[in-house]
């Protein structure tokens, strides 16, 4: 891993992004103090943290496997850090009976950890860690074992919780739906280096590589050259079509590069129309999937370059094996490089 | 019902898996215990010969003579020596296996095996090398001038069988321990660090609670064992092995001949290990949380009135 920064502001909840073996877990672990960086600082409220051992830091991480405790209660589990802090018994029982309010597990309080749902784990790890009121809280793909609807809904509340106590949560996961649905900013990794750090929005409509682009969401990635370049102004030779979009600093006329279009933004034009502000490819229509929402329909280009089209179903009307224009605004589309 | 379903019936054939094992378990084990409970009751006449009668005679003989509760103290008192330094030596040792060696962990780990397939008397029989009068550590304290005329109590006395049956059984105390540590998921440690427990506390709430299946375990086979053990004794103890249990059991099936009272000590030893044995079961049980009884799998949830009735 190397050359790693990240600044997390107060009750944000941030996300650490990226496919397995990225280094988002090895992060994570060094904030922690699980390990040990080569070289590098882990600050925390302005004081470096990274040579105090995990015990002296002032956050708690909700694991992967949830760790739980296998031979205390729900209730010694989540009192288990409080009881290390010397916290007094009065309040000691009034947080941990809040923690476990908290999660909606008060009934069950008096369970071993193996006598609980996966779900009902994952919420005691949760308590166990909140019932601290850390500054920081890590969260380690914590809904990676739940099934999808179960982590669709646990999604929601952890969000709705995180609002709620206001507590900064560091957020660690490869779902980018996930990333996308519950962070304020998403910090999204690649062999160790942090590719991009920004808001959802951001990430997914700007994205700063081919990468990020291909790995948020959908996208249709069309290779180029760049033709003429005008302020933020690029204009790109795809396969003889000429198309523009608004280009990051620093490129150079004649160079390689990628033009990223989402396929919700793509439209089926028609007849003679040429909407001002847009650019216009031609291609042919392969092949209509019906997803529910939306239709999903496959075009190739002249040369068999693919390209993937999101559309209401109501909204389209294409003869498969047709040639169609497609268009989208320009300042919708991407330039990337490589 | 013909034959062919009479065996798919599962019931049947349970009964039949459990045949051989039970079987066994009855011939091999079950029978002579109930043979030795006979013999137990019955009484040798005056001319040494067993007399099929029923007595508690043996039984009074022996609570009302003081060298057998005295012997079996005595061998408890030297089983439980065994036992506390057993475990001293296997903890750390399976501590260090488990969490701390890396690189040649299963070396070590078959370094303390070995010794197991060594036979149990070359190994007895070497600490006799070690401790007699011109062994080893008696001929290297004369040549280092700590002292002047070779120790003779290190030989042929409870000493002796004490390091012995130490090193006999601790490989049997520590392979249970490692088990149970092995078995410990590293996420509980750091989940106990993060939660701002130091290595202290972490050992003492997490580690050890959860390895304490495998110190019974391990502390039960050591005791059991060395409390049984009548070779080492024999070979090392001396004048001291007079006063293991095993032992005079020993003399009383054989020199003795008195059949009858050798059972009803054998009698009251098993009775003591199975109760030791359910000891330390119900202790295994005492120190991990059972859970509540649960009866319905879901939480229980607010109910309307006059309904729940089952």
């Amino acid at each position: 891993m190397d050359d790693v920064s990240l600044a997390v502001a107060p009750a944000e909840f941030i996300t650490i992004l990226g496919a397995s073996g990225s280094g988002k877990t090895t992060t994570l672990r060094l904030i922690a103090g699980f390990e040990q960086p080569t070289t590098g600082e882990v600050w925390m409220e302005g004081r470096p943290i990274q040579h105090l051992p995990p015990y002296r830091r002032e956050l708690n991480t909700v694991f992967q496997n949830y760790a739980l405790f296998p031979h205390m209660s729900v209730w010694d589990n989540v009192a288990y850090g409080l009881k290390m802090r010397r916290v007094p018994k009065p309040e000691l029982v009034k947080r941990v009976g809040d923690a476990l309010g908290l999660v909606h597990l008060d009934q069950l309080a008096r369970r071993a950890p193996r006598q609980l749902s996966g779900g009902q784990q994952q919420r005691v790890a949760l308590a166990r860690a909140l019932v601290n009121q850390p500054k920081l809280l890590l969260l380690d793909e914590p809904l990676g074992a739940l099934d999808l609807k179960l982590r669709k809904e646990m999604q929601l509340e952890l969000k709705q919780l995180q609002s709620h106590v206001g507590i900064t949560f560091l957020y660690v996961t490869h779902d980018q739906e996930e990333a996308l649905t519950m962070s304020d900013r998403i910090a999204l990794m690649r062999a160790g280096r942090i590719e991009q750090v920004g808001t959802p929005q951001e990430i997914y409509d700007r994205p700063a590589s081919r990468y990020v682009a291909d790995f948020i969401g959908e996208t249709n990635l069309l290779s180029g050259r760049l033709q003429d370049l005008t302020g933020q102004d690029a204009t790109v030779d795809v396969e003889g079509h000429l198309l523009r979009a608004p280009a990051p600093p620093g490129l150079r006329i004649g160079q390689e590069v990628w033009l990223s279009v989402r396929p919700e933004v793509l439209s089926v034009l028609s007849d003679g129309q040429i909407p001002p502000g847009h650019n216009v490819i031609e291609a042919t229509a392969d092949e209509a999937i019906y997803a529910g929402s939306l239709i999903k329909l496959r075009l190739r280009l002249a040369s068999g370059t693919p390209l993937v089209l999101h559309a209401a179903p109501t909204a389209l009307t294409v003869t498969l094996g047709q040639a169609v224009r497609v268009g989208w605004p320009r300042e919708r589309g991407v330039c990337l490089v490589a | 019902m013909n034959a062919s379903r009479l065996a798919r019936d599962p019931r049947v054939r349970t009964l039949r898996a459990a045949l051989l094992p039970v079987g066994w378990l009855t011939v091999f084990l079950l029978v002579p215990y109930v043979l030795l409970l006979v013999q137990s009751l019955w009484r040798v006449n005056e001319a040494q010969v067993i007399v099929r009668e029923w007595t508690l005679a043996n039984y009074v003989r022996l609570f009302g003579t003081p060298l057998y509760p005295q012997t079996l103290m005595f061998s408890a008192g030297i089983a439980l020596r065994v036992t506390l330094l057993a475990l001293l030596l296997a903890y750390p040792l399976a501590y260090l296996l488990a969490f701390k060696v890396r690189r040649y962990k299963n070396l070590l780990y078959m370094a303390v095996i070995i010794p197991l397939w060594v036979s149990y008397l070359v190994r007895a029989y070497g600490w006799k090398i070690i401790l007699g009068q011109g062994g080893i550590l008696n001929g290297l304290l004369v040549n280092l001038g700590i002292v002047d005329q070779p120790l003779a109590f290190l030989l042929y006395s409870k000493w002796a069988v004490i390091i012995a049956l130490t090193h006999i059984y601790t490989p049997f105390t520590l392979m249970p321990i490692y088990a149970a540590l092995e078995s410990i998921p590293r996420s509980l440690k750091e989940a106990s660090h993060d939660l701002y427990a130091g290595r202290m506390r972490t050992f003492l709430y997490v580690v050890l609670p959860l390895s304490l299946p495998g110190v019974l375990a391990g502390c039960t086979f050591a005791f059991v064992l060395s409390m049984g053990d009548f070779i080492a004794p024999q070979l090392l103890g001396g004048n001291d092995s007079a006063l293991m249990v095993s032992n005079v059991v020993v003399s009383l099936f054989g020199v003795a001949y008195n059949w009858p009272l050798g059972a009803a000590v054998s009698v009251v030893m098993l009775t003591l290990v199975l109760l030791l044995l359910s000891l330390a079961n119900r202790l295994e049980r005492r120190f991990s949380y059972q859970g509540e009884e649960v009866r319905a799998p879901a939480p229980p949830l607010p109910r309307l009135a006059g309904e729940g009735r089952a």
